[in-house]
């Protein structure tokens, strides 16, 4: 029966096409052409190309000679590993801990949750608020609690930690909204027979929570890095151009800047390709990590 | 679990590393209204006081609206989301229904498409996108119309793909009879999907909504390549703007912060449910 309403395949066509041309045409063909570039001379962002480089892989020769380059990859893999361990770790743990407590679990989801609706933008400005080197709300802190000297914070020995920091900060709440949501599916009789067995609560967090969210953990854990890959805002807000010293680049900033700043439109187009390829190998090793541990 | 124990020790320890993580998340917010309120001097020597009596004014507000655009940035940046909302939502609506309810050829590769469209930084579009819409005169150009459009335009592109996989899984979940039945009466797979369809799957299309409106309005990277003229700033473009034209006026910077803030903290407060569904909905997407 349901089949016979949907016989006539005329509507279809009305149906899908408007919302696949404008895949076709802002989505896949882009990218496409964005590959192609990579290879091609391209003078000016709004000017026509002047055919292939030669060699044509010119540009992915220069990503590896290239310092600032190699300072965006080497900071993005960093923040790959903060971004696991700080984000997805401190989640986990108020998952667990809120999954553990009676009142006031809505509450903190509210609460956790809040700075991912904020655009990173204003809270890249309130951070640079915050740490301001004289004086801003860190360092008054430090003042107030006896320090005598200021800390620059976005000096050439913190800038990268000063970077991570808000990121991380920023995202954990949405991590743990979906590990919450994971735990909120396992089923109140498992920790109910536990809990009959004599384990205690330590014991089910480990033998029954943890286990049960190894599916959901490994879900985050692909999002962080291949996320990581794409931070821009914040860090573009409060550290432009790589500052100090182009300690700061990551891939995707470092990409604005060649295009904007020096205007070399191919071979930004080579990093952009870089920085998929990136997240598939990172998406693939993950998976692969996760797959083999067994509980 | 432990409805019967008494608050204990444990509990108190849970409740301690729970708070301290929720003032994290509150404290830098409340730090950076307060201090909007404030004189620069005054943020820079005296930034935990709150400001009441002398302290108080509000001359950061003053300069905001006087000297930044913020309202017109604020009405651009509305314009720019609510379009790609709402046309989301069109286009994805009808392409899940087709592509859950017909039977075709191309069905399976349509589908890995579209899965295949989340992957797409947009990093890897930008650039033939701008070279495209510029050669359209899209960029660039003096009208505030084209200009807006031209960031809809990537960014509805980019919300597509996320939009149906959400509304595919919901359409599928619908019963079919219903539809049967309204087709024995005589109604268009059209009618049906605009009576039958749209009303019932209506959560999942305020999720889907919610998430592309707010990927849009935060969306910095789109705005810096196609918002070129400042009349024609975005509420994130303005903002960014700001480090490099106004960077060491702080009282300036709080209230603009604020500005920002406090209004999305009002509607999240009301629709905290449904944003947060939307968003995490949307891990996949990014």
């Amino acid at each position: 029966m349901g089949a016979n309403i949907y016989k006539n395949k005329k509507p279809l066509f009305l149906f899908l096409v408007p919302a696949f041309a404008f895949m076709a045409i802002f989505l896949y063909y882009p990218f496409i052409q964005n590959i192609l570039n990579s290879f091609k001379q391209i003078p000016e962002l709004g000017a026509m190309d002047k055919g292939w480089n030669d060699p044509w892989y010119t540009n992915y020769v220069t990503m590896f000679q290239d310092e600032n380059m190699r300072m965006a990859l080497r900071n993005t893999l960093i923040m790959m590993v903060v971004t696991i361990i700080g984000q997805v770790g401190i989640a986990i743990l108020l998952a667990l801990l809120v999954d553990n407590i009676r009142v006031g679990a809505k509450f903190f989801r509210t609460v956790y949750f809040f700075p991912i609706v904020i655009s990173a933008t204003a809270l890249g400005l309130m951070f640079n608020l915050i740490f301001l080197y004289d004086k801003g709300m860190v360092n008054q802190l430090l003042e107030s609690l006896g320090r005598t000297e200021l800390i620059d914070w976005k000096g050439e020995n913190l800038a990268l930690i000063t970077m991570m920091l808000p990121v991380m900060w920023q995202y954990v709440g949405f991590y743990f909204v979906i590990l919450i949501t994971g735990l909120n599916n396992i089923s109140g009789e498992l920790y109910e027979a536990a809990a009959i067995d004599g384990a205690t609560r330590l014991q089910r967090v480990r033998y029954i929570s943890i286990p049960m969210l190894h599916n959901v953990m490994c879900t985050c854990v692909i999002l962080g890095v291949t996320g990581a890959l794409k931070v821009f805002d914040l860090p573009w807000t409060m550290f432009p151009k790589g500052i100090p010293l182009g300690e700061t680049w990551l891939t995707g900033t470092y990409m604005y800047y060649q295009t904007f700043n020096t205007k070399n439109i191919d071979y930004s187009s080579a990093i952009a390709v870089l920085i998929v390829v990136l997240g598939i190998i990172t998406a693939k090793v993950v998976n692969a990590i996760f797959k083999e541990k067994d509980y | 679990m432990n409805t019967n124990k008494k608050f204990s020790a444990g509990d108190a320890v849970i409740y301690l590393i729970l708070g301290v993580w929720a003032l994290t998340t509150i404290y830098p917010i409340f730090w950076v209204v307060m201090n909007s309120f404030k004189a620069k001097n005054e943020i820079l020597s005296n930034s935990f006081a709150i400001p009441t009596g002398d302290l108080f004014t509000l001359a950061n507000y003053r300069t905001a609206f006087d000297r930044l655009n913020i309202f017109s940035a604020y009405r651009n940046s509305m314009i720019i989301s609510c379009t790609v909302a709402a046309v989301v939502i069109v286009l994805a609506g009808m392409a899940s229904f087709a592509l859950v309810r017909y039977d075709f050829k191309l069905k399976k590769s349509l589908n890995s498409l579209v899965v295949a469209g989340m992957m797409f930084p947009v990093f890897s579009t930008i650039i033939p996108v701008f070279r495209m819409l510029s050669s359209w005169h899209l960029v660039n150009t003096e009208s505030l119309a084209l200009s807006l459009i031209s960031v809809a335009l990537p960014q509805i592109a980019g919300n597509l793909s996320f939009a149906i996989v959400v509304l595919t899984g919901y359409i599928r979940s619908l019963p079919i009879e219903l539809e049967e039945s309204a087709f024995l009466e005589g109604c268009s797979p059209l009618q049906i999907f605009s009576k039958i369809i749209v009303p019932l799957a209506k959560p999942s299309f305020a999720t889907v909504a919610i998430f592309s409106f707010l990927w849009s309005y935060n969306d910095l990277f789109t705005q810096m390549f196609l918002l070129r003229l400042p009349q024609h700033r975005a509420i994130t473009r303005l903002l960014n703007e700001l480090t490099s034209n106004e960077g060491t006026n702080f009282g300036l910077m709080a209230a603009s912060v604020s500005l920002v803030i406090i209004p999305v903290l009002i509607v999240y407060i009301f629709l905290q449910k449904y944003i947060i569904k939307g968003m995490t909905a949307g891990a996949v997407k990014g």
